[in-house]
């Protein structure tokens, strides 16, 4: 990067420029949704949004004792693509767990509890923020090592097709973990038996500070990749909840019937850092422009806007919604707060399954 | 490689087989069976692995296994050995029981990143709600040049994983009752097998059976030493233990048959008649199956010892390729005998 770019004057740089096709192409298509169906995507962002933006809030209170890796700006991303899910299908996904936990239908409550290092976590303290599951809507797990839940994912898609159940698994994985070489076993095995998995990768241009230019070698697409070892793919616009739906709607379906795994890139931008709360463009990896060009395309506020313009959201609506959101968030966070914390003898439990 | 099988074959016919009465089978027969009985018994136990279908067939372990039981339970593999054991472990989370072969564990460095940071502690960071029921099979191998990279124990890389087990048969009848244990186990379990014993004999009782984790046995009994190992190291023990009898010398050989969980007991309950301890080992004594078993005996046992511990492994050397330096690099019996007898001659 040249040194001053960011000093007085400065030029601003956006690197990574939304290049989707937006939401023209949807002006008369979304009337074919019902608009319950198109309601209920809005809300699940919002309230994605909206629990993102409590745990930031409170973070520095450091009650939640776990790094957070907050999905704020990627909404679309996780609902889209989860809506098109059936409740027994499994998922896995790596560290950015928030938004599928959520999306998938992962109880609030003990994930709160998980963040407060409570004995009713979803693991009961023993994943934190990064592990999140709930089994009973099929949020499978995740892994802290990038890349290492997807050959696991691809093992689950064996035995779904080994006991032949109608089934699929999805698994996501952000840019980077394509650079990790378990990925490219596990998608040319998956291709190999023909697996019924969704790879959803949701590339936000960034690992940690580490920029896609300087990972990845310019003008190689990440799906054309995927598409060499004889996988379906597509790249679809990640801050387009309806192009995420209908894009892992076709995935799903393809991997049903079938006819393999399918490879969906999604792009979208991560508002804030890494981990933690908070923006840290000004630390300097990136430029706080870029960051703003990307809020003025915000997932949720876009996709409201012509819910709005159609009159299928209304100012009311909305109102209701925050409502019932804060109070959901509210007496999750009471919940993790006041429950108990594990006790010693806990520590040796589950080590070994009898 | 003529060598390597004539070298196997030798190692095979020198011993008598162990126990008395019974079926006499080999080594290599023992596992294929128990392969067969399991996947007879259990419709989510699988076989996978590169080469378990090929004319080699993890030699002769894997035989005819996929003529009966098809390709979609017994199937080669691509190379990916870390994408691979990650399959085994989405596949035993979500009900399978794979049983996944490599022809030697020096592929198991590839696999650390599934083994350690996964398939141990799932079921740990997964608050008991996931499981993972799988089997990794590799053969120790040693001789005809295998070298540096084809002839490791690395057992003693893995021993201080929480989550793992490791069992290290030495016998037919163990590694036919071993093999079903693991299997029948609802967590990963690594079977270290060595090549060397792998056609040797020994009566093998028939059906179904299985062998307790963490239980020892007594191959020898007597008084002047405790002998403790498994696999091949053990069986030299037996050998050299056996060469001391002219001498008058008895010992207590155990074979721990698992290193994880160990069995301590045993272990204690033998010192305190004999009072000295000599550990053998396929692999390194830095930090390895040794270092911890003399560990066990130190702060458990310290009372009971009537001298130093003596261990004898590999040293800290990687394996040389050439016939040559490999006879200064392995241990033999009689470099075994020859320290049990210096350490039953010493005086604290």
């Amino acid at each position: 990067m040249v040194s001053g770019l960011f000093s007085e004057g400065r030029i601003r740089l956006i690197k990574y420029p939304y290049q989707g096709p937006g939401w023209g192409p949807w002006m008369d298509r979304i009337k074919t949704y019902n608009p319950d169906f198109l309601l209920r995507l809005y809300h699940d962002m919002l309230r994605i949004r909206r629990i993102e933006e409590s745990i930031e809030s409170r973070y520095h209170e450091d009650q939640m004792k776990t790094p957070i890796h907050l999905v704020i700006g990627m909404e679309a991303s996780s609902v889209g693509s989860c809506a098109a899910l059936n409740i027994r299908d499994s998922l896995y996904c790596g560290h950015r767990t928030h938004g599928q936990y959520l999306a998938k239908g992962g109880d609030l409550k003990r994930m709160m509890a998980e963040f407060f290092c409570r004995s009713t976590g979803c693991v009961g303290s023993r994943g934190g923020s990064m592990h999140l599951l709930d089994k009973s809507v099929g949020m499978e797990g995740s892994s802290a090592i990038v890349g290492g839940a997807v050959p696991i994912a691809v093992g689950t898609a064996l035995a779904v097709q080994m006991k032949k159940e109608n089934r699929i698994v999805a698994l996501y994985l952000g840019d980077a973990a394509t650079e990790e070489g378990v990925v490219w076993e596990s998608l040319n095995f998956a291709a190999l038996k023909k697996l019924p998995i969704v790879f959803v990768c949701e590339n936000n241009f960034f690992s940690v500070c580490s920029p896609l230019e300087t990972r990845q070698p310019p003008g190689v697409e990440i799906t054309k990749k995927a598409e060499s070892f004889g996988v379906k793919s597509e790249l679809v616009d990640g801050i387009n909840v309806l192009d995420v739906y209908e894009a892992t709607r076709r995935a799903r379906e393809w991997a049903l019937s079938g006819q393999g795994p399918y490879f969906i890139e999604t792009r979208s931008y991560r508002w804030r850092g890494h981990g933690g709360a908070g923006d840290d463009s000004h630390t300097g990896y990136r430029d706080p422009e870029e960051v703003k060009a990307w809020q003025a395309l915000c997932p949720v506020q876009s996709f409201g806007s012509i819910l709005l313009s159609r009159g299928i959201l209304t100012p009311e609506k909305i109102a209701t919604m925050e409502e019932s959101i804060k109070a959901e968030f509210e007496e999750a966070f009471q919940f993790g707060l006041t429950s108990p914390d594990p006790v010693e003898a806990d520590l040796y439990r589950h080590v070994y399954s009898d | 490689m003529p060598w390597d099988e004539a070298l196997v074959d030798q190692v095979g016919k020198k011993k008598s087989p162990e126990g008395e009465g019974g079926r006499v089978i080999t080594y290599i027969e023992a596992l294929n069976e128990a392969l067969l009985l399991a996947m007879e018994r259990d419709p989510s136990v699988f076989l996978l692995g590169q080469g378990v279908d090929d004319p080699g067939a993890m030699f002769g372990v894997t035989r005819d296994l996929q003529k009966k039981f098809g390709r979609e339970r017994v199937l080669d593999t691509p190379l990916s050995e870390e994408a691979m054991t990650g399959t085994c472990v989405g596949a035993a989370m979500s009900g399978m029981r794979p049983v996944y072969f490599h022809n030697r564990p020096d592929f198991l460095l590839l696999t650390f990143n599934q083994l350690v940071n996964h398939a141990s502690k799932i079921h740990f960071m997964d608050n008991g709600l996931s499981r993972v029921p799988m089997v990794v099979w590799s053969a120790i191998g040693r001789g005809w040049g295998s070298g540096a990279q084809h002839s490791q124990s690395l057992q003693g890389l893995l021993l201080s994983v929480p989550g793992l087990r490791i069992v290290m048969p030495s016998t037919p009848a163990d590694a036919k009752g071993l093999m079903l244990s693991s299997i029948e186990d609802n967590n990963p379990v690594l079977i270290f097998e060595h090549r060397w014993l792998m056609k040797r004999k020994g009566t093998v009782p028939e059906g179904y059976y299985t062998i307790p984790f963490g239980k020892g046995v007594y191959r020898r009994t007597g008084t002047d030493l405790t002998v403790v190992g498994t696999s091949h190291a053990i069986d030299l023990a037996i050998e050299a233990i056996d060469s001391l009898k002219d001498q008058g010398i008895s010992a207590d050989v155990i074979d721990l048959r698992t290193l994880k969980p160990m069995d301590e007991p045993i272990i204690l309950e033998s010192l305190k008649k004999t009072g000295k301890l000599l550990v053998v080992d396929t692999g390194w004594t830095m930090g390895g199956a040794s270092a911890e078993i003399i560990a066990v005996a130190v702060e458990k046992g310290f009372s009971s010892l009537k001298a130093a511990p003596v261990r004898i492994g590999l040293p800290d050397v990687p394996t040389p390729a050439g016939y040559t330096l490999e006879q200064f690099y392995y241990p033999t019996s009689g470099k075994i005998a020859e320290a049990a007898r210096t350490l039953i001659l010493r005086k604290g």
